[in-house]
């Protein structure tokens, strides 16, 4: 019993030191794809918190998917990598008149989405591989009110995107802080640490059902939802990889002294 | 008891007779293993032959699979690699030893060849050897080109786009024109439909063929004349009573063990690269490919994968596209002349001058620096800086005939200086 515990615990300490070696990495990408001259908000992603991707997916499944598709993924996948049963999927995420086998295509029709929007919405599916984790936190908390625009919203990260803020009801309105012109200092700089912070850019003008905190909360659990979607297969490959790793130090290790016994008699 | 075992035994030893009369199978072994002979001092740079055929293998058995799934068509491609990613179990698997396999071929095979400019494995016996190699490389520039175009994602296709075109720079010559040369590469008026199918022909059957005959070739020659090694002294000249070269042993068992322990060491990085890094930070598999091909979107920023970012770089620091096109070829030819323009009396770096030792140096600088210009977003610094190191690379090739054979060198020992 004890020796399963110091297996459990060496294993999650595996599984810690792979994490901490994907979010390096994923925030090395995000900072690439961001690479526009946009200031994007500063998050960190854990797809591995599996509480953060059953949030997030709700609230996918509640706010994203009547307008986008994933259609690259089925909702059966979701039972075994969100910690929910497939009864729990039908439960929670499932809209009603879809099987489980379905991949989770958009509510509406492509036609309508044109006829909204301007354009057809795009499929999500891999929107954060293209996009990065750091650029969706950011595009979600950079919705403005703009009258000029067609839908009243407006983005920063996305100039003149043709997405409404379609959780504004959570976050509230937003609109542009006044620059302040007297110092000419830009804002968003050195005042938190260097990073820059949505509240710099952005007052709030109408309250909404979530605390500024909340928002940003579901934001996160939302764009963990995104990165998992993005690449399912994350979850077995890094629990995998460490163990093909040891399996080839040990293999390495044993051809070295192999080699070495070899070579015991070339001088 | 024993009767029956050796009984046995003779039975094995009569079917190997019977199989030998027929097929030379030992020896074959005894002539490319167990009695081939290779210079006891292979150092670390001796690993990269041996791992370009494990990535080739790597590459066939991957790419196998790979085709069971994929989709050669423009309105399927990009789902099917999807399917492969999320719905085929351990496809993601197989498609990540592929793309990353690639890029590790690259870097196995760019370590290989300088290896062969530090210590002059190009050099007489073995000019066909390099030329071989070389012939490898742009074959394998050819392949990887036309493997990155099949997921036929946003930078697949405008990579496609931007490369293909290139042969439009070609003037009118009687009925060929730049121009029609590029429709009969892409088959279509565009990049399209016709060009992936053809691309993915290319791909899985022709280079690859292509790939295998000029490594059987490259280690036919090879073992025709023997490998060099890091002092480059001939082991052949000096033999012992036997007619063996004191300095060699053979290569069997002893750089199979050595050769095992280095695919050891090199399945560990791959492996990490494979499981927790397979889009490279963006590099290895780019972010825009994760959109899928939009011939009506040019992406912001198109630039070809990391390992032709170095001839990229040349190509743009060009002013005049046709110029650019022809220094960016030359780039890749004079490489092939590297045997001829070396006259230095001595092989290895170690007993060359220290002009050699440093015009190598700043040509290895100029090509990795090139590569992260390549990769740039072509600003006119990275530009002019782009110029500087294009002029740097040329240098050495220019400068070569002459300094190779004015600089003072060490003398060489008789016999190789360190094993292992």
């Amino acid at each position: 019993m004890v020796k399963l515990m110091i297996v459990n615990k060496m294993k999650n300490q595996l599984i810690a030191v792979s994490l901490s070696i994907c979010l390096s990495i994923a925030s090395f990408t995000a900072v690439a794809a961001g690479d526009e001259g946009v200031q994007l908000f500063p998050v960190d992603i854990n797809v591995f918190d599996t509480a953060a991707l059953q949030q997030g997916a709700r609230t996918f499944v509640d706010y994203c998917l009547g307008c986008h598709g994933a259609n690259y993924m089925r909702f059966k996948r979701l039972a075994g990598d969100l910690g929910y049963s497939e009864e729990e999927v039908e439960q929670y995420l499932l809209p009603a008149g879809r099987e489980l086998v379905d991949t989770m295509t958009a509510a509406m029709d492509a036609e309508l989405g044109v006829e909204v929007f301007g354009t057809d919405p795009p499929d999500l599916s891999l929107v954060a591989r293209a996009r990065g984790g750091q650029w969706l936190y950011s595009y979600f908390l950079s919705f403005y009110e703009d009258e000029e625009r067609a839908l009243g919203w407006n983005n920063t990260v996305f100039p003149n995107a043709s997405m409404p803020h379609v959780m504004w009801e959570l976050q509230g309105v937003q609109a542009l802080a006044h620059q302040d012109d007297s110092h000419g200092e830009p804002h968003g700089d050195d005042s938190h640490g260097g990073h820059p912070n949505p509240a710099d850019q952005f007052e709030l003008i109408e309250a909404g059902l979530q605390s500024p905190e909340e928002y940003q909360r579901t934001v996160q659990d939302l764009v963990t939802f995104l990165v998992y979607l993005s690449e399912p297969s994350q979850l077995q490959r890094h629990r995998m990889g460490i163990w093909v790793m040891l399996f080839l130090a040990l293999f390495a290790f044993l051809a070295w002294m192999l080699k070495a016994e070899y070579w015991r008699d070339v001088h | 008891m024993a009767r029956p075992a050796s009984s046995m035994r003779s039975q094995i030893s009569a079917l190997g007779n019977w199989v030998d009369k027929r097929l030379p199978v030992s020896s074959f072994w005894r002539d490319h293993l167990s009695e081939y002979y290779a210079p006891k001092n292979f150092n670390f740079w001796y690993f990269f032959g041996s791992l370009a055929l494990l990535v080739l293998v790597n590459q066939i058995v991957t790419g196998i699979f790979l085709t069971m799934q994929y989709k050669p068509s423009a309105a399927e491609a990009f789902a099917s690699v999807e399917f492969i990613m999320r719905d085929v179990p351990m496809g993601w698997l197989i498609r990540y030893l592929h793309s990353t396999g690639a890029s590790a071929f690259f870097i196995v095979i760019y370590l290989h060849m300088f290896r062969a400019l530090l210590y002059g494995s190009y050099r007489t016996p073995r000019e066909l050897i390099w030329i071989f190699g070389m012939l490898i490389y742009v074959v394998l520039m050819a392949e990887a080109f036309m493997g990155y175009v099949l997921p036929w994602g946003q930078m697949s296709y405008w990579g496609a786009q931007v490369i293909i075109s290139l042969f439009g720079a070609i003037p009118d010559l009687w009925i060929i024109s730049g121009d029609s040369l590029v429709e009969w590469i892409r088959g279509d008026y565009s990049v399209s439909d016709a060009t992936l199918n053809r691309f993915f022909a290319l791909h899985v059957i022709a280079l690859p063929l292509a790939l295998l005959l000029l490594v059987m070739l490259h280690l036919t020659a090879l073992h025709q004349v023997g490998s060099n090694n890091p002092d480059g002294i001939e082991i052949k000249q000096n033999k012992d009573s036997d007619g063996k070269p004191v300095d060699g042993i053979p290569f069997h068992p002893y750089y199979t063990v050595k050769d095992i322990f280095g695919v050891g060491m090199f399945m560990l990085l791959f492996a990490f690269m494979v499981f927790y890094a397979p889009d490279g930070g963006g590099i290895l598999l780019e972010h825009d490919n994760f959109v899928p091909a939009d011939p009506l979107v040019t992406p912001e920023h198109i630039k070809p994968v990391w390992y032709f970012t170095p001839f990229f770089a040349i190509l743009k620091a060009v002013p005049d596209k046709l110029g650019g096109v022809v220094v960016m070829g030359l780039a890749i030819v004079v490489l092939f002349l590297l045997p001829w323009l070396d006259r230095s009396p001595v092989k290895s770096i170690r007993y060359k001058g220290w002009l050699s030792k440093i015009s190598l140096t700043i040509f290895a600088i100029s090509f990795i620096r090139l590569g992260m210009l390549g990769i740039g977003e072509g600003t006119p610094a990275e530009l002019r800086e782009s110029q500087v190191w294009t002029a740097l690379y040329f240098l050495f090739f220019i400068t070569m005939p002459f300094f190779s054979r004015m600089e003072k060198t060490k003398p060489v020992p008789e016999r190789v200086t360190s094993s292992h």
